[in-house]
């Protein structure tokens, strides 16, 4: 067990790549440019090359002068800092409730990752394990089935009133599973097909779910039951109530921001482990070249169902959260491009990269709940224009995507794998064993 | 020894069903579904009739005909045409870059836009004669593919053609990133919810009757536009020099470049005609359905999408015809099931053309479709 160097699994190589690039990307322009210009370097031309030789090699003297137990505590040292987060603000502060929401977007874009990041197979109806994990937030926990009684776990308020409530870990774990069912369901048919074929056919069925959530008003279940409450949304979800801490309030975001949190980390950890286990080298390998994988005994269909299945029980997680969060379950929410953003989140990140999906959806989910609304929003007033930038919210939100391809292509963040691909550091090798030997 | 062989056993039991259905199911299987929505209508039609009004003592008309499955069968045609004209954008671009352009259906809204200011400038009103009519829509046709197609080919430039060697799903999300771009325009530009436009051809007068299958001007004028460009684009992809750089492109860019084909101008003026077809089909649009909306685009291009992997993706005439089966299939669950089911029974169909023939119904088998 000695030989296992942090807590949160596998070798200290993607910790040390977060630190790297955050501390490359602190250093900003000017230190750069001042490495470049540095006397005595050859050739100003490529000085993009040189740089990226100078802090690798920066990279690994200070990787080589820090004690080996540093990745754990940095490790540590940043779950303390998250758990202490909420109280530098007010309870009902805008940032909190959109890191909180930023967080469940984490969960979403692990695992979109594992799908699309892992294994390879692009997904562009992860919607529909959002719809699906926030339906059952919505049928588990509000009076919805007013036919029946059921009361597991629930707060004493909960536990009077018509329909089905569970406790909330109770709804997390079904949707998880109902999600997983879902996502294998919506795996088989695409088995055979490939890339874009893929993205094809997840996009068809995560535009039905959104077509049925919907219409689901005039889906009779029996009984005058119907399936969905479409547009008008199912309303008063029962808030998380565990026993000894009392009931969760919309007006106090710590509480939620903590659960969240929790879910989040859980999901990261097991986001990790599953990378360096045999399931995720299979996930990768296939991602890579599938002949090559079946032909190494790997089973194709079992390992894509797989990664489906784990995608989408992430992502229903995450779905039953946000329903929760926002109390009603309203069927405009499941519009394609939420699956749009997911997917922008893990390809800005670094596609395959598990801090990068962790970065990347941080960033875009700030860029969207809080930059834009909060931020840019009041900054034309104080130019002294009367101008709604609301408006512009998806035209910021597209030019950034575009700018961020532009420039960096294989996302912020990439996995090491990748990075190792597209800065040739295999290139040599293969031209040698192409040159006859002299 | 006993596990070892159950393990073995299970993928080719697994394997062998499906393999099985997928012999006898094969393009005639694909066929047999896309027709199986308007014969059952048809029989249905038929046997049970359909109301067509009320008399006048109050009591329902039933008619026992198909003039109201050749109603559903001509709006189809016609407005599939529209969605061919998109179709075929996508088409291009896939087949050269294999991208797929989701700002497409925004440059087919911006077509629209820029049409329904055009009537404006060049005062073309329910007022104007037929002479003044057709020429200032002939040249607000020209105008609106120029424009269009430029787009196109700027979005191109500054947007895919830098990620060319990057991993295939860079240019994919600046694909997205333009789109939103494009809508936020729209939305500057006539705001957030549909805007009526002029009727300028009195589209819901009848031209015709084929034995009681009214055929409206709306839908004339869809076939008048459709027809000549996808015979015209046709034409060029076939005969002239550049529709064979085009073509030689898309089979293998590197093997282009090396027989002296500009990869990148070529690239550009694929970009160009998928433009022009998306600004065509938006004047078409603004004339056929009267009103126009910033995300008319998403809802077009899904559609148009769909139709093009129907048709085979890559494949000009399967994106015409998968079009027009796509505007079959819509009208006919439009005036069915109910408009709000619609786009749930289109991406149903794309699912079944999906697992029973991956290529399409005129595509040629690709490594990707295996």
């Amino acid at each position: 067990m000695s030989d296992e160097p942090t807590p949160l699994g596998g070798p200290d190589a993607p910790r040390s790549e977060v630190t790297v690039e955050r501390g490359r990307r602190g250093d900003s322009a000017v230190p750069q440019d001042a490495t470049v210009a540095r006397p005595g370097e050859p050739g100003g031309g490529s000085g993009f090359g040189e740089l990226r030789a100078q802090l690798t090699e920066w990279r690994d003297a200070v990787e080589q002068r820090l004690p080996p137990w540093w990745s754990r505590a940095l490790a540590g040292a940043l779950i303390v800092a998250g758990i202490v987060l909420p109280f530098f603000f007010t309870q009902t502060s805008g940032f909190l409730e959109a890191t909180l929401i930023s967080l469940a977007y984490v969960v979403m874009a692990l695992g979109l990752n594992v799908v699309v990041g892992f294994a390879g197979l692009l997904d562009l109806g992860y919607v529909a394990f959002y719809a699906i994990g926030a339906y059952c937030m919505g049928w588990f926990a509000s009076d919805f089935f007013f036919k029946t009684r059921v009361h597991v776990l629930v707060s004493g308020v909960a536990s009077s009133e018509i329909g089905i409530h569970l406790n909330f870990i109770l709804i997390l774990i079904a949707a998880g599973l109902i999600c997983a069912v879902a996502g294998m369901l919506i795996g088989l048919p695409t088995l055979r097909l490939r890339s874009d074929y893929i993205a094809i056919v997840t996009l068809a069925f995560g535009e039905i779910i959104g077509v049925v959530a919907v219409n689901g008003t005039s889906v009779h279940v029996g009984g005058g039951q119907t399936l969905t409450a479409g547009n008008l949304g199912i309303t008063a979800i029962d808030p998380p109530y565990f026993p000894g801490i009392g009931e969760f309030n919309s007006l106090k975001l710590r509480p939620w921001y903590w659960l969240i949190y929790a879910i989040m980390l859980l999901v990261l950890f097991v986001n990790l482990r599953l990378r360096d286990s045999r399931q995720g080298r299979a996930w990768i390998a296939l991602r890579e070249d599938e002949v090559a994988a079946v032909s190494m005994g790997i089973p194709a269909v079992r390992t894509k169902l797989m990664a489906y299945a784990m995608g989408a029980t992430f992502g229903g997680m995450a779905g039953a959260f946000l329903g929760a969060y926002y109390t009603v379950i309203d069927a405009d929410y499941f519009a394609f491009s939420f699956s749009i953003f997911v997917l922008a989140m893990i390809i800005v990140g670094g596609l395959g990269s598990i801090w990068g999906a962790v970065l990347g959806a941080l960033l875009l989910s700030y860029i969207n709940y809080y930059l834009i609304p909060d931020v840019l929003n009041t900054l034309p007033q104080k130019f002294g224009l009367n101008f709604d930038v609301s408006q512009l919210s998806f035209g910021v939100f597209g030019f950034l995507l575009v700018l961020v391809m532009v420039l960096r292509p294989q996302g912020l963040f990439p996995e090491r794998r990748r990075r190792m691909e597209l800065t040739a550091e295999i290139a040599p090798q293969d031209s040698e064993l192409a040159e006859p030997p002299a | 020894m006993e596990a070892s062989t159950i393990s073995q056993k299970m993928p080719v039991a697994a394997a062998r069903p499906l393999a099985a259905v997928r012999r006898y199911v094969g393009r005639w299987g694909l066929i047999v579904a896309l027709l199986a929505l308007p014969v059952y209508y048809g029989v249905r039609d038929l046997t049970h009739g359909y109301q067509v009004g009320l008399n006048a003592h109050g009591q329902p008309i039933v008619r026992h005909d198909l003039t109201h499955l050749g109603f559903n069968l001509v709006a189809g045609l016609s407005n599939g045409s529209i969605w061919a004209l998109i179709a075929m954008g996508y088409t291009l671009v896939y087949g050269i870059i294999e991208l797929i352009n989701f700002a497409h259906g925004d440059v087919f809204m911006i077509g629209s836009f820029v049409s329904v200011g055009l009537w404006a400038t060049f005062g073309l009103g329910l007022a104007t004669g037929a002479l003044g009519l057709v020429g200032g829509l002939l040249a607000t046709l020209v105008i609106a593919m120029l424009v269009c197609g430029s787009l196109n080919v700027l979005i191109e430039r500054v947007g895919y053609r830098p990620l060319r060697g990057a991993p295939k799903l860079a240019p994919l999300i600046t694909a997205v990133g333009f789109s939103f771009i494009l809508q936020n325009v729209g939305l500057l530009w006539h705001g957030g919810s549909p805007v009526g436009v002029n009727d300028l051809l009195r589209e819901n007068d009848t031209v015709f009757r084929i034995s009681g299958v009214i055929v409206h001007r709306a839908d004339l004028l869809a076939f008048a536009v459709a027809i000549p460009l996808v015979f015209g684009l046709t034409w060029f992809i076939a005969n002239t020099r550049a529709g064979r750089a085009m073509r030689a492109t898309a089979q293998d860019p590197e093997a282009a470049r090396l027989m002296g084909i500009n990869v990148n101008s070529t690239i550009s003026l694929t970009f160009m005609l998928g433009g022009m077809l998306a600004g065509a089909a938006g004047l078409v649009y603004a004339l056929y359905e009267t009103n126009i909306w910033y995300f008319q685009g998403f809802d077009a291009g899904l559609i148009a999408f769909t139709a093009a992997v129907m048709g085979g993706i890559g494949n000009v005439a399967g994106a015409v015809l998968g079009g027009l089966i796509i505007g079959c299939i819509q009208q006919l669950s439009d005036s069915r099931l109910g408009p709000q089911w619609t786009p749930a029974v289109v991406f149903g169909y794309l699912i079944i053309v999906m697992v029973l023939r991956p290529r399409g119904l005129l595509g040629e088998e690709t490594r990707e479709a295996g």
